[in-house]
């Protein structure tokens, strides 16, 4: 069975090697055709592993059901009892071994069919939406290896293993979002992505060194049965929360995901939204017994994520562009899922991981064919839409229902999971934690109905641009986007609606129940602030609902200059040291050498001067020398 | 006794008195290939024989007296350590002809090249396989002659004065090298490193160890180089012709580092405790202000070079650790980088031969539109240096900061938690040069690029769909002179995507690139890849996917090894 999770890893791996090597092979001679050659090959390359790939984790999240009752006690256990583990080989360090292991239990199936699901509805998509696009085999190449990647994290059995698979997302993150790399901003935007993530993984990777070195193994088994001390399990889990913040855009490492925004539409929604920034979650899910061991850690994490639910909230219901919009939207979300973990319950933080997977990767597939039909990412340039784009009003209204938390969308169900847990949780923080999180379902109420109204109703602004610049969509002629982006938004409209049912169901019958209490409450909040706005929009439809913050307006839309200050703080101070090292290199360092020689040649020249041919002078330097030594014979003897 | 460590230094050797021969010196690039081609045979040849069931013991070995009134022997072998290395030099050396056979030196001399080259050859892969102290001294300074003139005489236009400094920087450090081998001839009575090696520094008095450790350090320090004795890197690597910075990153840099593993630690022991966190501190103290230095950089080849120095600090960052991990992670580190290192010379001799400069300002943007294959093989290269797992360049660093997190027991522990943290900052910067760095050159538009001689090309145009200049022989070649010409097919590939195809595109370019080069080189094209340049990288791009996906392939040679080096009282 082991080999079933391997092929689900390695086919899109194979997918994206084919789609790199394999696309343009043989076209040369085809002449004006090549192109819809390449692009029709790269599309099967793309679309026909991703499927079976998706088949396979179905049927093994069957088998797994079957399986025999092995978990230990993980909220998992009863519902996907099975595990497999398969080690295929055992790299000598000579130190602590790494293992190449791949694992597969409930958690990772569950993560998986997010990540198959979501993956193959964004390749789906992305044939329509990439149709002009010269460089798609590399682009739906590059979709595949991430694919890859990300399923290397969810099976993965050791975590060096896992890691590889977290750094290599990190890689097709940053060439998918400078996708578009003839504008220097998207350029810009990937840089700084890869890098802020990076500088987290360095922790990531330091607390990987604490466990597995105490462990005496990197195999994520032994880690967690592994009786290590408390201190050592606070440093390496606070370590490993740097690289959770990085990759899950927590505060202070978040301010990549609203710039990753300049990558294709699609990739936002795949990666951004729905799965690489879920790796962190479900990373600390993964190794929870780890971190329920170490409260400290829980505590700072239940602390970011309280600022970051309530901040990142803010930042959206004040920007003009949608996808921003939803990129601070998602780290709010996310947020919630830290919080949950923070609380003590992985189950809320995992289902609401996959419920938020589902219906945000809807959204940002919906925002793609808003942009697609517009031209434009702003808000400011869309309105009255519902009519010319009726099946996409629909789902996205659906999408957002599930964002706000209405019901019956699967978005209720998860975000109450989740209030519910904080509300019971410990820690110092906790109060602090649960008004943050009850003030942030208002404000996010609020915020997705202002992108809401904006975006279908009121008066319609759509100017017709020009050729639009790369990076922005294609201006299309037709009502409605094409069948194949159609579709992939339908499909996962159906999960967004149902998914919390589903997930309550079988909640209950692990045990878990809806508290109806705390449920209506957050209702009303998300409700209430879902009203404020549409009072203020009705009174000035044409006017922006956002001006309900006053003077905070401009704060919310910079999101609190947070990039301003490590601009001044870290970026410049860095680069002006850069500097410094290259005029000390060549002033101090390569001073000395070049002053040796100098001072070398110099010395020289003074030797020369005794060397001067004069041979009355070296007679006398002789002869006193002759003098000298007898004197001193003399004297010393 | 085995003939193939002695055959592989006297191929070389004979191949280069060879090239003297008038009938040999008119194709003297074919005789070059021939001659490496068989070093590299023999190479892998010696690979093919080696015993991986003992790879901690020397093996192959051939031992005759070589000046008997000194007690000096001509003994040679390899091991765990030895053989990597070994392979990398000879291959690297064939690559370089492969690629000089498609792209003369600008000074033109060939023939001098060539033999220049197969001296090179001899110095370096005598290095790796000398087991006899003074012997290892010889093949060391071998090295340097040829390597004087190929800066000297085949370089760019500062090339004088790097050639001068290289060779002078580097001989001090070699006379310093040397005193440190006679303190140990003169305490331990032998020269043999094998029964050095064997003994773990008892019999040299633990002060005389310290000394010898800090001669023999500071002499391969300068050509590792560690900071702040670098300088002479950036110079000779800036000023070298393509194939001089190939050789000098990929395998005259591993030379120091091979003293390391091979010398300095196992025969010294106590002296590399005293000094090791010496060594940590100046390894990280590298990283940083390499990275540093790297990321205000303005020119492609010192960038390379700077990035050298950090990358080199993660090696002694793993020597300095003591342990069988960190030395592992160094060794790893040393293939890795003369791969990656060397790929990335090879493009940026590319670039440079290309743009007629390697200022990254001037180069403007836009490369992976007008040339895609290199620049998709550069942005491979960048991503492979930095680190990215699933690329060779991340074990060796992983396991020499995994080395730093639990040095041996002799160190100081929270020092080297401190260098730790500093090496793992350092990754990042190095991320954050070579991004910058593909962003400035590789993204964008090419619209301010220069060129060489005349005004600049209408190739260089702002329109994306307009067609780049076309080749002056199109009508010679009617079908696709190169896809790569074409404004379509543009990818940011990753590399392997130049495959059989771009082989194919080459092959159909590379017949212009002799004949067009020579007449006025301002009027020349902008052309991808040609069929040599893809034949010298491909093999790199190939090993450092395969070392990246399945490390073992060199840690189990390595590990072994190294835990006999340090002796089982070593480790941790």
């Amino acid at each position: 069975m082991i080999a079933v999770v391997a092929l689900i890893v390695l086919l899109p791996f194979a997918a994206a090697a084919a789609g790199l090597l394999a696309t343009r092979l043989g076209t040369r001679n085809l002449g004006p055709r090549a192109e819809r050659v390449a692009y029709r090959r790269a599309a099967w390359f793309a679309i026909v592993p991703g499927g079976v790939s998706a088949a396979l984790t179905v049927w093994l999240a069957a088998s797994l059901a079957g399986g025999a009752g092995t978990s230990e006690g993980r909220f998992w256990s009863e519902l996907l009892p099975g595990r497999v583990e398969g080690t295929l080989t055992v790299v000598e360090t000579g130190s602590v071994p790494i293992s190449l292991t791949l694992r597969d239990d409930g958690l990772s199936v569950l993560t998986g069919i997010l990540v198959v699901v979501v993956a193959l509805a964004v390749q789906v998509y992305s044939v329509g939406y990439m149709r002009d696009e010269p460089r798609y085999p590399s682009y739906s190449a590059f979709v595949s290896l991430f694919t890859s990647a990300m399923l290397l994290v969810v099976y993965a059995g050791d975590l060096i293993v896992l890691y590889a698979g977290w750094e290599i997302m990190g890689l097709c993150s940053y060439l998918l979002i400078g996708h578009w790399w003839e504008d220097r901003a998207n350029s810009r935007a990937a840089v700084k992505a890869f890098l802020v993530t990076r500088l987290g993984d360095v922790g990531f990777l330091f607390g990987i060194f604490v466990l597995g070195t105490a462990a005496g193994g990197f195999r994520i088994d032994d880690v967690l049965r592994a009786d290590i001390p408390q201190g050592t399990l606070i440093a390496a889990t606070l370590l490993l929360l740097a690289g959770v913040a990085g990759k899950s855009a927590q505060v202070p490492l978040h301010t990549w995901l609203p710039d990753a925004m300049a990558g294709p539409t699609p990739i936002s929604a795949l990666i951004h939204a729905a799965t690489m920034v879920a790796a962190g979650i479900f990373v600390v899910a993964r190794l929870y017994p780890a971190f329920l061991a170490a409260p400290p850690t829980l505590d700072v994490l239940g602390v970011v994520a309280a600022v970051g639910m309530l901040g990142a909230a803010l930042a959206a219901l004040a920007q003009d562009d949608l996808k921003r919009v939803l990129a601070y939207s998602t780290i709010s979300q996310l947020a919630y899922m830290g919080a949950a973990l923070a609380a003590g319950s992985d189950l809320a933080a995992m289902f609401h991981l996959v419920s938020h997977g589902a219906f945000k990767a809807l959204l940002f597939l919906c925002a793609g064919l808003v942009i697609h039909h517009v031209g434009s990412n702003l808000i400011s340039h869309m309105g009255g839409l519902r009519r010319a784009l009726p099946i996409t009003f629909w789902t996205m209204t659906i999408g957002f229902a599930a964002l706000a938390g209405l019901p019956p969308a699967s978005g209720f169900f998860s975000k109450d999971a989740v209030l519910s847990a904080v509300e019971h949780g410990t820690g110092p923080a906790q109060p602090f934690v649960y008004a943050s999180a009850l003030l942030t379902v208002g404000v996010t109420g609020a915020y997705a109905a202002r992108a809401w109204l904006r975006t279908f109703f009121g008066p319609a602004r759509v100017e017709p641009l020009a050729e639009p610049p790369p990076g922005v969509a294609h201006v299309f002629d037709g009502r409605e986007a094409p069948r194949s982006m159609l579709w992939p938004a339908g499909v996962l409209a159906v999960p967004a609606l149902l998914l919390g049912l589903a997930g309550s169901a079988a909640g209950s019958a692990a045990g878990v129940k809806v508290e109806w209490g705390p449920a209506a409450v957050s209702l009303a909040v998300a409700l209430l602030g879902a009203g404020i706005v549409y009072a203020l929009w009705r009174s000035a439809p044409e006017q922006d609902p956002a001006r309900l913050l006053g003077p905070f307006r401009v704060p919310c839309e910079r999101a609190f200059y947070v990039d301003a200050a490590y601009a001044a703080l870290v970026a410049r101070p860095v680069l002006r040291l850069a500097r410094a090292v290259v005029r000390t290199d060549a002033r101090v360092v390569d001073g000395a050498v070049r002053g040796s020689g100098r001072a070398t040649l110099g010395l020289s020249g003074l030797v020369r001067l005794a060397q001067n041919g004069n041979a009355q002078l070296y007679v006398t330097g002789l002869f006193a020398g002759l003098v000298l030594i007898a004197v001193a014979a003399v004297v010393l003897t | 006794m085995s003939w193939l460590p002695i055959a592989l230094v006297a191929v070389p050797l004979l191949g280069a008195l060879a090239a003297f021969v008038p009938a040999v010196r008119d194709s003297a690039v074919a005789w070059g290939i021939a001659v490496s081609a068989a070093v590299l045979v023999l190479a892998v040849a010696l690979a093919a024989v080696f015993d991986y069931a003992r790879p901690a013991e020397m093996q192959l070995q051939t031992d005759q007296p070589w000046i008997p009134g000194l007690g000096l022997r001509f003994h040679l072998g390899v091991d765990g350590v030895s053989l990597p290395l070994v392979v990398l030099t000879a291959l690297l050396t064939f690559l370089c002809f492969v690629h000089l056979a498609g792209h003369p030196p600008e000074g033109g001399r060939t023939g001098g090249l060539v033999v220049t080259l197969l001296v090179l050859e001899v110095g370096m892969l005598g290095t790796f396989l000398a087991l006899d102290l003074l012997l290892f001294f010889v093949f060391f300074e071998v090295v340097l002659v040829p390597m004087y003139f190929v800066i000297a005489l085949w370089g760019g236009a500062g090339r004088r004065q790097a050639a001068v400094k290289f060779i002078l920087y580097t001989l001090l450090g070699s006379a310093v090298l040397l005193i440190g081998l006679l303190v140990v001839w003169t305490q331990a009575g032998t020269l043999d490193m094998v029964a050095l090696a064997g003994r773990h520094g008892s019999g040299i008095a633990r002060s005389a160890q310290i000394l010898a450790f800090l001669a023999i350090g500071l002499g391969l320090a300068v050509k590792t180089p560690m900071w702040p004795l670098h300088t002479w890197l950036p110079d000779a690597h800036t000023e070298a012709p393509t194939v001089g910075s190939v050789l000098l990153a990929g395998v005259l840099l591993k030379m120091g580092s091979y003293g390391f593993a091979r010398i300095a630690i196992p025969v010294l022991p106590e002296g590399a405790a005293a000094l090791a966190p010496w060594l940590g501190a100046f390894a990280v103290a590298g990283i940083a202000y390499g990275s540093l230095a790297c990321l205000a950089q303005r020119d492609l080849k010192r960038m390379i070079a700077y990035s050298s120095v950090g990358h080199m600090g993660f090696v002694l960052l793993g020597f300095a650790s003591l342990t069988p991990v960190g030395l592992n992670g160094a060794l790893f580190a040393n293939v890795a980088h003369g791969l990656i290192t060397g790929l990335l010379f090879f493009l940026a001799g590319a670039v440079k031969e290309r743009y007629g400069t390697a200022d990254m300002v001037r180069l403007g943007g836009g490369m992976l539109r007008r040339l895609p294959y290199v620049g998709s093989l550069l942005t491979f290269a960048c991503v492979a240096s930095l680190g990215l797992p699933g690329l060779a360049g991340f074990w060796g660093e992983m396991l020499a900061l995994l080395g730093a997190y639990r040095p041996a027991a002799a160190l100081s522990r929270p020092l080297f938690l401190v260098f730790m943290a500093v090496g793992g900052l350092g990754t990042v910067l190095t991320a954050a040069y070579f991004l910058l760095m593909l962003s400035r050159v590789t993204h964008g538009r090419a619209v301010e690029t220069v060129s060489p001689a005349g005004p600049p090309e209408p190739a260089a145009s702002l329109e994306p769909a307009a067609p780049l200049e076309p080749l002056p022989l199109e009508p010679a070649l009617p079908l696709e002179p190169a896809a790569s010409l074409e404004p379509v097919p543009l990818e940011p590939v990753r590399p392997g995507a130049t495959g059989a195809a771009g082989a194919a595109v080459g092959a159909a370019v590379g017949v212009g690139t002799r004949e067009g080069a020579e007449p006025g080189r301002g009027r020349r094209p902008f052309r991808d890849a040609t069929a040599h340049e893809l034949a010298a990288w491909l093999p790199l791009v190939a090993l450092i996917v395969l070392f990246g996906l399945w490390p073992k392939a060199l840690l189990a040679v390595t590990t072994p090894a190294v835990q006999s080096l340090l002796g089982s009282g070593v480790a941790p």
